[in-house]
């Protein structure tokens, strides 16, 4: 498929406003009157867009929650806490005009005056930069504000978005409110990744209609993969949803040699198997049989001569770091845990039944966000994927001779 | 009735687990694992350990 959201074509540097109209043509014009905003609403549940930041949530039904209330205001998710995944800075650096002209478009149906962009901050001066130009012209009846993300791996989740803003803080918050009914500075909240925000742009523009003709019936539209690891062209693409995951790989120029697994999603994501996943649709229905979602769009590829439950004990022990450090299962669970994946990896005298019994206790939904659920699920499918290579551990021997390919930055770490 | 928590708040002191084994039981490091449906015979003991948290991290939810 050409890209919808991306330039079309090898391009340098961020879209320009007048290349970006030209492209597009104009916004859609603001909805004044409330039934309007009901209107358009109807017309992005009609859609089918759904949440590009991992959780896939529908989008119609955030945009509906808040509109209901008054004094609202919308962000614009792109923290990218990710160390594997790219998509949201490459999407912010090369077309930030589509996602304020989302950003702008959501303010709009949940009659919010202002949107606040948290941008990465790799990227963020971009998105500044395209902010004024707009400014110049007066294009937007929004306030547009442009704030440069935490680099935190938990910072991305949607309550630590807002407590960032607030109090500089990126700590997921406990709050069993909705962020649609008491958000930033206790106003009713819509919260949405920068990606979301991009099809927004486009379905208020063209309609469900046009969105629709990519994707899948339950899954529509297009979405940005990161291709990391052992492929040809490492990079951020533009797919139709329910793409096979092998022709996924294929516009990246496929494997670059023989692999010994795909991690999909992100860091919570899940191992899985290349052959067994060639086939498998790219959406949350395909990938659902393998037991992985789609994530945020992160398919990492493992070469064969790396050892999967190295690479799982260097993420473990990453996202370990990475803790808000605010709940005691994830503090000391987390902890524990990436010690004996480690102690797998290094085939120091592990403990499997150990490691199993700690996976249950802190992967049960305790902790204040997901971070140690998605952790807790990430290695418990290293573990089936890998489970030959850990008996191998057990009994001392590691089949991999290659260094590691995937992220594990240090800037997570207290 | 729902016994909760906020696990933000709490230190893992354990009281909890010893007021109502039959809803909290602790994890390898001592935070509370819990059942949060009460039935009714129990309501008096979650009560108990509500009050008893002296991190009051414990609510009851109709």
């Amino acid at each position: 498929m050409r890209p919808r959201l991306l330039p079309d074509g090898p391009s340098k540097g961020p879209t320009s406003l007048p290349g970006h109209l030209a492209r597009y043509g104009p916004p859609a014009p603001p909805a004044r009157s409330r039934r309007r905003r009901e209107e358009l609403i109807g017309e992005v549940e009609l859609a089918g867009l759904a949440g590009r930041g991992g959780a896939g949530f529908p989008t119609a039904r955030k945009l509906a929650a808040v509109a209901e209330r008054r004094q609202a205001v919308v962000i614009g998710n792109g923290t990218e806490g990710e160390p594997a995944s790219a998509k949201d800075k490459v999407l912010l650096a090369r077309s930030p005009h589509l996602v304020l002209d989302g950003a702008v478009a959501a303010a709009e149906l949940v009659g919010a005056a202002e949107a606040i962009i948290v941008a990465h901050p790799a990227v963020a001066d971009r998105v500044v930069a395209a902010a004024a130009d707009r400014r110049r012209v007066r294009l937007d009846r929004v306030r547009l504000s442009i704030v440069s993300a935490a680099e935190e791996f938990v910072a991305g989740e949607a309550s630590a978005v807002v407590r960032w803003l607030e109090r500089g803080t990126p700590k997921p918050k406990a709050t069993p409110r909705r962020l649609s009914e008491r958000g930033l500075h206790g106003r009713p909240t819509l919260v949405q990744n920068v990606e979301t925000l991009a099809h927004l742009a486009l379905i208020t523009r063209y309609g469900a209609g046009w969105f629709r003709a990519v994707g899948t019936d339950s899954e529509p539209g297009s979405m940005l993969v990161t291709l990391a690891g052992a492929v040809k062209y490492p990079g951020v693409y533009e797919v139709a949803i329910g793409t096979a995951v092998g022709e996924v790989l294929d516009v990246g120029g496929g494997p670059s040699g023989p692999l010994g697994g795909l991690l999909i999603g992100g860091y919570f994501g899940t191992w899985v198997d290349p052959a067994e996943a060639a086939a498998v649709p790219s959406s949350a229905e395909g990938l659902r049989a393998l037991g992985a979602g789609v994530g945020a769009g992160l398919i990492a590829a493992l070469p064969a001569t790396s050892c999967g439950l190295t690479e799982t004990a260097r993420i473990a022990r990453y996202l370990a770091s990475a803790s808000a450090g605010q709940c005691g299962p994830c503090v000391f669970g987390l902890d524990a845990i990436a010690g004996q994946v480690e102690r797998l990896a290094d085939g120091r005298n592990p403990d499997l039944a150990r490691l199993r019994r700690w996976l249950g206790q802190v992967g049960s939904g305790r902790g204040a966000c997901k971070h140690p659920d998605g952790t807790v699920s990430m290695i418990a499918s290293a573990l089936r994927q890998f489970g030959a290579e850990a008996d191998r551990h057990v009994a001392g021997w590691c089949t991999g001779t290659a260094t590691s390919v995937l992220p594990a930055p240090t800037w997570g770490r207290r | 009735m729902k016994l909760r928590i906020d696990i933000t708040a709490c230190d893992g002191r354990g009281l909890c687990a010893e007021v109502v084994p039959e809803l909290v039981s602790l994890d390898d490091w001592g935070f509370p694992i819990i059942f949060a449906d009460v039935p009714a015979e129990l309501a008096e003991h979650a009560r108990l350990a509500v009050r008893l948290c002296p991190r009051l991290a414990l609510r009851l939810e109709r």
